[in-house]
């Protein structure tokens, strides 16, 4: 009988191979469910890298398993093996393949990060170039705390903002809701601006423009929601935003993820995206300094930060978190 | 079969200082400038470290089993992560592959009698055990460090004072020591290569070396100013990372960064280098691509250095930044991709023996490649904002760190345990090792990415419960990874005592070391050896015309 050429054998495999990797790019089931319009912008970015990287695991692991079951030493065999040094088109073909593969992930990684919002967080188009800076009263050029600065004062139009900024398709308009996020040793403070609601808890609506300022007060934290993708550190004096769009309604937890003191893994909330009339609801009654939701309803005017944690400690102690289905949702 | 051979040519003896035969035992509690002894000093005080460092996550792994705080207090549990990471970093895996082998078998690769400098040699050793043990002083003044092996500022200058300022002299310490090893080696092997020797008929641990060591002398100095200006904000009222005083704190992480990234590079490129060396012997092949894997060590050296702000992305940076580390992080999974498809070709067409030795390269070979496709995941700035700082790194880096310089450190063990002791270590012990390895590594580190991408940030003492299944899963590995080490150490100590003699080249291997006894003499060889052939010429007839790129070699000088 005659032997099947390589060649076939090679094609066959290759089929294999990337049908295996499309398989398992679109069914890992490994992230949380998406809830923000940047959630699958990363989730396809990270599917086509499991994708590739499958096939690359399939291919060198299967050559390490071929090798050491096929060249495995006969008994009584002292000779040594082949005194193959190199091949040059072969290490040429190795080395391009990855240096193709990364420079197109690289392309592929800007334009999800454009799309995302990334290259405008503070509303800025100068792609992180410093803006001219006012003069300030003080001596130091630390931003003020959100919380502490003037009506009418700006701290976002006089210093670099990290974060992400609108999409492109919106940069030139105002959010729809804007929250002022202060991170502190354990808890999130979220306050809205111009309704006097401060809570432990943010609440928004789905499908709006949603604009966070984070600010640190103490140590760095990081303002993490797993299910929108969305990471920024909370630095002391150096203001940062997130502006999104939330596409899924529901209760998800609100994590810090930087190392911020010996409770650090306590320091966790939620954040409840409502419909818009719910929403509309919630922050009718909040005004109207109606019964609070879960956290201790509270005039920001008047009440340190302190005051207002030290009212709110128990709750925030209590308050298990949520968490929304884990069930991915791909398409 | 190929076989090393030295011709013996009359060479007048360079040492002659009155030493004697041997080294007696304490010989190793002191100031002792023999390479071979200060290599011994490093790997084992590193592997004590290594215990020290391993009961430490034990301990933590023991606390995360449960999802509340229970076991350990949380300032507590934030003091065994801090240390768990500086020691593993600073004082096993640095110690252990640069000082350790490093220090043993450079001079004996390239045929010399010693290294250049070695009082400084010896120096540098001895700055590691103090620094031990200012960490260790650390827990008794004030409960040890507690801001994580990153310090970052604002944290670590109001957490715990003291012990946080014990850990900057510490690591100022080993930051010293490694500048101090690495002005060696390279004037070593820039210098004191056998004549005969070419750059580029060195075995490629050489060139490995070459590469760690430019690495940390680029890079050590800039932790060493980071922690310097630390120690100032904390002690004495400076404010250079104060926010509310003109600080930023920003650039504290550019500066540990930028010899922090470059440190990961440190703890693998040796590795690298052992692999190169472990792999050839035992699938009685010459290496594959060695001119291809002696730059692309060079290659991750030099963009190693432009990488350091892909730990920031979710940190104070901008856009720009964002991209332009997006780019050059994926742009090092091009040499080292070149590395492991080297390796694998080099296996292909061998007559693999299945040594121990063999077996951890395999399967740090293995884990490698996982490690760094996530590594390449992580790469990518819009899903490292989603990962950063949760167990998806944690896994990563343990992937790479554990099973790529671990196995590296433990195949380089069972393969020149020989030329060390001039013992056989003990083959199936050795076995139970891996297999015990092998199994609580993929067992403690692989749930690790799930639990991150699922919503776990890491370094927490408490967690959400949603994720206590998983974490058990972890516990369980980490414990049989803690179990794994007692057939090992048991190992080395009888096999040290009581093991089958070895003789000089009991692999059968080509590169220089193997040429003389084992152990070998004070002062390495009775007369200098010159070099008959390529580091890595198996299989090859008239090897000894050849070198490692089938090029005749250069005529020894009379």
């Amino acid at each position: 009988m005659k032997q099947i050429p390589a060649p076939f054998w090679t094609l066959v495999l290759g089929i294999a191979v990337t049908l295996i990797s499309l398989w398992v790019g679109q069914n890992h089931h490994l992230l949380p469910v998406q809830a923000s319009e940047q959630a699958p912008l990363v989730d396809d970015l990270f599917n086509v890298m499991v994708t590739i990287g499958t096939a690359l695991f399939i291919v060198v692991q299967g050559a390490i398993v071929y090798s050491l079951i096929r060249f495995r030493q006969p008994k009584g065999d002292d000779t040594d093996g082949l005194p193959i040094e190199g091949n040059l088109p072969l290490e040429a073909f190795w080395t391009a393949i990855p240096a193709v593969i990364v420079v197109g992930l690289g392309l592929y990684s800007v334009v999800v990060f454009q799309e995302m919002g990334g290259f405008s967080p503070g509303g800025h188009h100068g792609q992180g170039a410093m803006m001219a800076m006012a003069p300030q009263p003080s001596v130091i050029d630390v931003a003020p705390l959100i919380a502490q600065t003037e009506a009418g004062e700006d701290v976002y139009s006089k210093t670099q903002v990290y974060g992400f900024g609108a999409s492109p398709l919106v940069q030139m308009n105002q959010p729809d809701v804007t929250v002022n996020v202060t991170g502190m040793q354990y808890a999130w403070i979220f306050r809205y601006p111009g309704t006097g609601i401060t809570d432990g808890e943010l609440h928004i609506p789905v499908g709006q423009d949603v604009q966070l300022k984070i600010e640190a007060q103490d140590v760095i934290h990081s303002f993490w929601v797993p299910q929108f993708r969305l990471k920024q550190d909370a630095l002391p004096g150096e203001p940062a935003e997130l502006r999104f769009v939330a596409t899924r309604e529901g209760t998800y937890p609100v994590v810090c993820a930087e190392l911020c003191g010996a409770y650090h893994g306590g320091m966790r909330t939620q954040v409840i995206v409502h419909s818009a009339e719910d929403y509309a609801a919630w922050v009718a009654s909040r005004v109207a300094e109606a019964a609070p939701t879960t956290a201790v309803a509270q005039s920001a005017v008047d009440a340190t930060d302190a005051e207002y944690l030290a009212k709110i400690a128990p709750e925030l102690a209590k308050a298990s978190v949520q968490i929304a289905q884990s069930t991915p949702t791909h398409p | 079969m190929a076989q090393a051979e030295v011709s013996m040519k009359p060479t007048e003896i360079q040492g002659g200082h009155g030493h004697p035969d041997k080294w007696k035992w304490y010989d190793y509690f002191t100031f002792n400038v023999d390479h071979k002894v200060i290599g011994i000093q490093y790997l084992v005080t590193s592997f004590l470290f290594y215990l020290v460092g391993g009961f430490m996550a034990v301990l933590m792994r023991t606390e995360l089993a449960t999802p509340d705080s229970d076991f350990l207090s949380p300032e507590l549990y934030n003091a065994f992560l801090t240390n768990h990471g500086t020691i593993m970093i600073f004082l096993w895996i640095v110690p252990a592959a640069i000082g350790g082998f490093g220090n043993y078998l450079i001079p004996l690769m390239i045929g010399a009698r010693d290294m250049a400098f070695p009082k400084l040699n010896a120096l540098a050793f001895w700055l590691n055990p103090p620094a031990g043990l200012l960490l260790a002083a650390s827990f008794f003044f004030g409960g040890g460090a507690q801001s994580g092996w990153t310090s970052y500022p604002p944290l670590s200058e109001i957490t715990a004072n003291l012990p946080q300022t014990l850990w900057c002299l510490a690591l100022i310490m080993v930051g010293t020591s490694s500048i101090l090893g690495s002005v060696n080696f390279l004037v070593t092997i820039w210098k004191m290569r056998v004549p005969s020797m070419a750059w580029d008929q060195m075995p490629l641990f050489c060139w490995a070396m070459v590469a760690t060591s430019v690495l940390a002398l680029f890079a050590t100095p800039v932790l060493a100013a980071a922690l310097i200006l630390l120690i100032f904000d904390i002690n004495f009222g400076t404010s250079f990372f104060k926010p509310d005083a003109g600080g930023n704190v920003v650039v504290y992480q550019h500066l540990f960064w930028f010899y922090s990234h470059p440190a990961v590079y440190l703890m693998i490129l040796p590795i690298f280098g052992i692999m190169s060396e472990v792999i050839p012997v035992h699938a009685r092949k010459p290496i594959f691509g060695y001119k291809a894997i002696a730059y692309s060590s060079l290659t991750i050296c030099l963009v190693g250095l432009f990488v350091w702000v892909h730990h920031m992305f979710t940190s104070g940076t901008a856009p720009w930044m964002r991209i332009f580390f997006t780019i050059s992080t994926l742009i090092v999974a091009v040499p080292t991709g070149i590395k492991i498809f080297s390796w694998t070709a080099t296996l292909w067409g061998g007559k693999i023996r299945y040594t121990t030795a063999m077996l951890f390269a395999v399967g740090l070979l293995s884990m490698f490649v996982f490690g760094g496709l996530s590594g390449v995941t992580l790469g990518a700035a819009p899903f490292d904002i989603h990962v950063h700082d949760t167990y998806y790194v944690v896994g990563h880096f343990h992937y790479v760190l554990f099973g790529g310089s671990v196995f590296g450190i433990y195949a380089g063990i069972y393969h020149w345990f020989p030329k060390i002791t001039g013992r056989m270590l003990n083959e199936p012990l050795g076995k139970v090792h891996f297999v015990l390895t092998f199994i609580g590594t993929l067992l403690t580190f692989t749930p690790m990415h799930n639990l991150g991408m699922q919503g776990m940030p890491r370094r927490v003492a408490m967690y959400d419960p949603q994720f206590a299944d998983l974490n058990q899963l972890v516990t369980v590995g980490a414990y049989i990874l803690a179990v794994s080490v007692i057939p090992f150490y048991f190992n080395v100590i009888w096999s040290w005592i009581k093991g089958a003699k070895a003789g000089p080249n009991p692999w059968n291997a080509m590169t220089m070391e193997w040429t003389t006894d084992s152990p070998p003499i004070i002062e390495n060889w009775e007369v200098l050896p010159v070099l008959t052939h390529g580091p890595y010429a198996y299989g090859m007839e008239q090897a000894d015309q050849v070198g490692p790129a089938g090029e005749p070699l250069a005529t020894p000088r009379s």
